[in-house]
């Protein structure tokens, strides 16, 4: 299969999104730069970190507005897996592809430090392969990662089992202390109605070697693989793209991206 | 051409990080201060028929209605921020 990474200006965790899905899990990947307006045929989909655009206006607001949103909104509507990854969760959401908004960090601090989630929910690629209530070890690092939505949003996306994850100590018990930035119910990710588009603030791909202190934002990765796998016989948006990344060269990508 | 002030304020009970700052900056000058709430201006000069889109432009991108208030004011150009840096800054923004 084949991952996308999409580049803003002012994304910064991208290459090592590029890094763990290439030689971390062996897989193809191609670089997606803003401007494009195509996504070459990709399977899945990561919007890294960063702060793209400055952060101007309001966290991932400008992001929302580039050129590539639209064939993102596109494959996200045909059930293609997208992962939002902290600046990605913040444009996810100023896109309205994920309900809910950032706010700045509850005690004004820009945290960075190792956080704990629970997994709330397995109806999504990402999390389908992990146990229900497996807590996994991931770092944050951001200022505008409080979770708000409107309380009967919130008690809706808890009815839906659209929480995937909440923020928990080691053990997985939900604490007052263990939310590093006062989201509402603990909130560290949430999922489209679908199940298909998935936000989280912490860094999977910064927990995803045994060297950076834990491997456990691996499995998310790992379980959109296993999740593909099984889907691609019936999967139209699979059965397309596979047939159309036999005419995109790797390199012809990542050099117009760059 | 229209020009439009508009001011966003976070709703309260949205934290305003920069508004305690700047709270408790005041308390500390001895300035006693009950609230201080910190928001954006942004000035739009537009052409005339934009001029009943200032609202959408508001809900859809300047402002997010989940957490921000706006409100919209005509001024005249005059008004706009237009006072000049001082000579020899010219070039710099």
């Amino acid at each position: 299969m084949t991952w996308g990474v999409v580049i803003f200006p002012g994304s910064n965790c991208d290459r090592d999104c590029v890094h763990v899905v290439e030689a971390v899990l062996g897989q193809r990947v191609v670089e997606i730069w803003h401007e494009d307006r195509t996504l070459d045929g990709v399977d899945a989909l990561i919007l890294p970190g960063g702060f793209t655009y400055g952060d101007y206006l309001r966290s991932g607001a400008i992001a929302a507005t580039a050129p590539v949103m639209g064939a993102i909104r596109e494959f996200a509507d045909r059930g293609g897996p997208v992962l939002g990854i902290c600046n990605g969760f913040q444009i996810l959401t100023e896109a309205h592809l994920l309900p809910g908004t950032l706010v700045r960090n509850a005690g004004l601090r820009f945290r960075c430090v190792r956080t704990w989630v629970r997994v709330e929910s397995t109806a999504t690629p990402f999390t389908a392969m992990l146990p229900a209530g497996a807590v996994l070890q991931m770092p944050i690092a951001h200022g505008d990662g409080g979770y708000l939505a409107r309380p009967d949003e919130i008690a809706a996306l808890e009815a839906a089992g659209r929480v995937v994850f909440r923020y928990s100590d080691p053990d997985g018990r939900v604490t007052p202390t263990a939310n590093p930035n006062g989201s509402m119910a603990a909130i560290a990710g949430v999922a489209n109605a679908a199940g298909n588009v998935v936000g989280l603030m912490p860094h999977p791909e910064r927990a995803s070697e045994a060297l950076m202190g834990s491997v456990d934002g691996l499995r998310l990765f790992e379980s959109a693989v296993a999740f593909l796998a099984n889907r691609v016989p019936t999967a139209p948006i699979a059965a397309a793209a596979s047939a159309s990344v036999a005419s995109v060269s790797v390199a012809s990508v990542a050099g117009g991206a760059r | 051409m229209p020009t439009f002030r508009i001011t966003i304020m976070l709703k309260s009970g949205v934290l305003d990080a920069p508004g305690q700052a700047i709270e408790r900056g005041l308390r500390a000058l001895a300035y006693g201060v009950d609230r201080v709430r910190v928001g954006k201006i942004i000035e739009l000069t537009v052409p005339e028929s934009m001029r009943p889109k200032i609202g959408e432009m508001c809900e859809r991108f300047l402002a997010n209605p989940l957490i921000e208030t706006w409100g919209i004011d005509e001024i005249s150009p005059l008004e706009a921020a237009t006072a000049a840096a001082p000579d020899g800054w010219e070039g710099v923004s």
